[in-house]
């Protein structure tokens, strides 16, 4: 276990980060629009014809823009747990950025404790593993109270 | 120019699991088309198909696979792929044809074989293809984005459960007596409570099943229905639109909205300006309509469209609900089939399936479900990766 790597699931996402992971997007050079995941081709934006991207870290918090719960399996690709347990999924809204980005929530938190609003960061967590890698992906994890976060 | 174009004949195969080859539905429902019709298939000039993706190459080229199992006859063909607004976009082809003079008279089909359970994406390792993004690294299906919506309803608007499952009573009450609908039995409030939790707060009784089916619709010019039929059914309007970027709400089957950082949104969302085009392009508007088809993916999604259709203002469609206005003998019905409630979803042919059911309601053929004196009807539907579908019908 502890010699396999730690890699993400799909490459380019989100940065390795263990402690402040962000998700990797672009911003347009010209009309200031953001891209999750990141555009580099044409900026979507139909007035704008700006070609050239400037590679951003994403802000690592937001606010629930609305939530649900996976009660059943996915089908694959998603690699599940055996067996199966239930998550979370936030639609989480970053402000500066203007963008809501889905998410499962992290360890294990239910419906229960989530709510409109409510801010959340960013994390990272295992996804699953095979012989030679530890795979992962981002979930949102409700700010601690008290908490400080940039 | 007028934009009409007339419905001259309508066919299903009956919705459900039948465990057969969907090329087969889709034959019997052209056939049961054309003889409503009173058109012969050799007299048909433009076969236009809704593509199926889960069920091999013949899916991909629907329209000449229809074609051949009618027998070839040289008539132009085509084939389209819209996800569920797949139908909209072969009706919206030979409506095209035929309002530009090149065809008199065309036959649209759509049919599916669906799979148990939630759909899935191809096999294969595709992380640039948002389909599979989503389902790989975060586990996220179809029921996962109506459930958002469900919860935001709540929060907006306060919602409760029992409203989305009060929208499952109704349908159920609706479809009854549609022999084309898979489900036809009354369904209570406690039925639906008392049903799994799939997506919070949604539960199984929710969210409508995956089936099997086919319909089909024989359209033609207003000329050459005149010489076969008098006073047919109209489409006025077909609305295939895209979003406006921005669109700032989460859609199947993205991991992310568009920004809404340096753009300003447009003056209507996607969702609103589906039907909205439809209006436009029929010089009609909500108030002029006696009824509605809306695709109920899930309850609370039938509470989105009639706000979305403007059947009321944003926040009233509990109420439009509650006080029966959406039921049969209320002031505008919908989903007086049964919607995918009692028919479940077989993709390429829904949104042909929504406008056979104007069709019988404007003739006055639908029995047992019948809005009374309707004049005009509106269907509408989204199909992911930014696919408007809105049809509207005039008698």
């Amino acid at each position: 276990m502890t010699d396999k790597t730690h890699i993400p699931a799909v490459e380019g996402l989100f940065t390795m980060d263990p402690s402040e992971p962000r998700l990797i997007g672009t911003r347009c050079r010209g009309c200031g629009t953001y891209f999750f995941p990141a555009e580099q081709t044409l900026c979507r934006n139909p007035a704008c014809d700006q070609t050239d991207f400037e590679e951003v870290a994403l802000s690592r918090t937001g606010k629930v823009w609305s939530y649900t719960s996976a009660s059943y399996k996915p089908p694959a690709p998603f690699v599940a747990k055996d067996p199966f347990e239930p998550f979370a999924i936030a639609a989480v809204e970053l402000e500066t950025e203007g963008i809501t980005i889905l998410g499962q929530v992290a360890d294990g938190i239910g419906v229960d404790a989530l709510a409109t609003g409510m801010p959340m960061e960013l994390v990272l967590r295992e996804l699953y593993q095979d012989d030679e890698h530890v795979y992962f992906t981002w979930n949102w994890k409700p700010v601690a109270a008290g908490a400080t976060h940039e | 120019m007028s934009k009409d174009i007339a419905v001259l004949g309508v066919g299903m195969h009956p919705w459900g699991k039948w465990g057969q080859s969907f090329i087969g539905y889709g034959v019997k429902a052209a056939m049961d088309a054309l003889k409503d019709a009173g058109v012969e298939w050799k007299d048909i000039q433009l076969v236009a198909g809704g593509d199926t993706i889960r069920n091999g190459y013949p899916g991909f080229v629907a329209g000449a696979t229809f074609a051949q199992a009618l027998g070839w006859s040289g008539a132009k063909v085509s084939s389209s792929y819209g996800a569920c607004a797949t139908g909209a976009q072969a009706i919206s082809v030979a409506r095209a044809n035929i309002l530009a003079g090149l065809c008199d008279v065309a036959l649209v089909i759509g049919a599916d074989a669906a799979p148990k359970g939630f759909f899935a994406p191809a096999g294969g390792r595709r992380p640039e293809d948002p389909d599979w993004l989503r389902f790989h690294v975060q586990g996220i299906t179809n029921p996962t984005y109506f459930g958002l919506y469900a919860r935001r309803r709540m929060e907006i608007h306060g919602a409760t459960q029992e409203d989305f499952a009060a929208v499952k009573v109704k349908n159920s009450r609706h479809g009854l007596h549609n022999p084309n609908a898979r489900y036809r039995k009354a369904v209570a409030l406690e039925d639906v409570m008392s049903s799994v939790l799939v997506a919070d707060p949604l539960r199984l009784l929710d969210i409508c099943a995956t089936s099997d089916g086919a319909a089909a619709l024989v359209l033609s010019s207003m000329d050459f229905a005149r010489r076969h039929t008098t006073d047919p059914v109209k489409i006025s309007a077909v609305s295939t639109v895209t979003p406006v970027y921005p669109n700032d709400i989460i859609e199947m089957p993205n991991l992310a909205t568009d920004s809404k950082a340096g753009v300003g949104l447009p003056e209507i969302g996607f969702k609103e300006s589906i039907a909205h085009r439809a209006y436009e392009e029929a010089g009609l508007g909500p108030e002029d309509m006696s009824l509605a088809e809306v695709y109920d993916l899930s309850t609370a999604l039938e509470l989105d469209w009639y706000e979305q259709i403007g059947l009321c203002p944003a926040g009233d469609a509990e109420k439009l609900l509650r006080d029966g206005e959406t039921s049969l003998g209320g002031r505008i019905p919908v989903n007086p089939s049964g919607g995918l409630a009692c028919f479940g979803e077989a993709v390429p042919a829904q949104a042909i399936a929504q406008v056979c059911e104007l069709t019988w309601q404007l003739r006055g053929q639908a029995e047992g479900r019948q809005v009374e004196g309707a004049k005009a009807g509106v269907t509408v539907n989204q199909g992911l990766f930014g696919h408007g579908s809105s049809v509207i019908c005039t008698v």
